[in-house]
């Protein structure tokens, strides 16, 4: 009898491709939600460009609840709005929705932090020369956090490989289903020792990849 | 010319205003000092002549345009006449020197060409031009400043509003950063107006000089009449600070 007796290879690179288009699928669209509403909870923050404390103080709640929902329960919850969204709540397609949604209110704090960051003369020397918000959003903020902004999408992405193992739970596949399903209920160990193997890597390569870009970007 | 007219400022957390009642007139191409200990509403009173804040009641006017009155957009085109710079500098970290210095005619739509041979003239003023592809982060203070300046000039204001500018820099590049600036006031015509808390810049560089305290003007007249026979105590203790 040898080790990998119960490893499907094909099974495992099924697994792989599931994971990799729910990672790469949900970690785009949480950029694309998720930037826009850290540069907004910023703004409208206390002393900021475009202070207002109702629409921060009401974009706040709304990051926290989200926040705050495991997302376990998240996938369950959004079922109906997964199915509005996409057409269906299994699968890969529908996992990107909840993955999208526990993670982008995650990132957006990330980037409301990256751009607290930089220096208010910064800011206010850019204002000083007559730049619009528009402007100083796209021109100013964004390229000098650029860093974190990174840093923080790599921290985004990692945790969005912990969030897909659980959207076994809605059919989706990929790795942490394969482990849970064969590794832990049906005691293939082996099975699920690969699984975790290449998460490990997967991980590894994310913190890699996302730390040179990052340092790529860094001018201090 | 720049004329504050009875202007206060008070801050909503703060009971005290930060500026209570303030006159002046800043005569144009001269160099015009505010001094006064922190606290004593300088960097409100700098930050009001661009509009970076609103004076609670009275008025500010630069060349007779009351600035409080002005559309988003023309508050814009006035500070492209209004240059500053700032004791921390406040230069973008992630572009280099000359983008630094190109980043307000960015910012105004000048075509590539024009802004290359604007900031090349630029940076050549201010001594820089072989750090033109360095990043802020590995120039010493003083470059920082030049470099700060060249990008407040880059859209050939007439005004230069300068906050503390050399309050971060050792003695001896205060002293050639303010000889630019007196240079430059010479050269271009410009209107200079800083604010500092040390006598030794306003004598060095200034020609007239308000002495601020507790938000109000409590002094103000040419640099050799308030050297020669300051009147206030607020003025008599800056100056012999500078003795000592």
């Amino acid at each position: 009898m040898t080790f990998f007796e119960n490893v499907d290879w094909s099974d495992i690179g099924q697994a792989c491709l599931d994971t990799l288009i729910m990672l790469g699928g949900s970690l785009v669209l949480t950029i694309l939600l998720g930037l826009p509403l850290g540069v907004l909870l910023y703004l409208t923050g206390k002393g900021r460009l475009i202070e207002n404390r109702l629409a921060n103080g009401a974009l706040g709640i709304a990051v926290n609840i989200l926040r705050s929902v495991p997302f376990i329960i998240l996938l369950i919850v959004m079922i109906p709005l997964t199915v509005l969204l996409v057409g269906t709540s299994l699968g890969v397609a529908g996992a990107i929705p909840p993955l999208v949604v526990g993670a982008a209110p995650f990132y957006a704090r990330l980037v409301e932090g990256s751009l607290k960051e930089i220096d208010r003369t910064t800011i206010e020397a850019v204002q000083a020369m007559g730049a619009t918000t528009r402007q100083i959003v796209t021109r100013a903020l964004i390229p000098e956090a650029m860093p974190g902004l990174i840093s923080g999408a790599t921290v985004t992405a990692v945790a969005l490989v912990s969030f897909t193992a659980m959207a076994g739970v809605v059919g989706a596949g990929g790795l942490g289903d394969l482990a849970i399903r064969f590794g832990y209920q049906r005691f293939q160990t082996d099975v699920m020792v690969v699984t975790v193997v290449l998460l490990v890597v997967l991980v590894q390569i994310i913190q890699y990849a996302g730390d040179a870009l990052a340092r790529h970007f860094t001018r201090r | 010319m720049i004329r504050l007219r009875d202007v206060s400022k008070t801050y909503p957390a703060s009971e005290a205003a930060a500026l209570d009642g303030v006159s002046l007139e800043i005569p144009a191409r001269g160099v015009f000092g505010v001094i006064g200990q922190s606290g004593a509403g300088k960097s409100t009173l700098i930050r009001l002549i661009n509009a970076l804040e609103r004076p609670t009641s009275g008025r500010v006017e630069v060349d007779g345009i009351d600035v409080a009155g002005l559309s988003a957009a023309e508050l814009r085109a006035l500070r492209r006449r209004i240059g500053m710079i700032f004791q921390n500098f406040g230069l973008l970290s992630s572009r280099t020197v000359a983008a630094n210095v190109a980043f307000p005619l960015v910012l105004a739509g000048v075509a590539k060409a024009t802004r290359e041979s604007k900031v090349a003239a630029l940076l050549d003023r201010v001594g820089l031009s072989d750090h033109a592809a360095k990043y802020p982060a590995q120039l010493s203070g003083g470059q920082k400043q030049r470099v700060g300046i060249a990008r407040a000039l880059a859209t050939d204001p007439d005004i230069l509003l300068c906050d503390e500018a050399t309050s971060a820099l050792d003695p001896e590049t205060t002293r050639s950063v303010l000889t630019l600036l007196r240079d430059l006031n010479r050269d271009l015509g410009l209107t200079i107006v800083l604010i500092t808390h040390e006598m030794d810049v306003v004598r060095y560089v200034c020609d007239r000089v308000a002495v601020l305290e507790r938000g109000q003007v409590v002094e103000t007249g040419t640099v050799t009449d308030i050297f020669a026979n300051a009147a206030h105590p607020a003025t008599r203790r800056m100056l012999a600070a500078l003795a000592a």
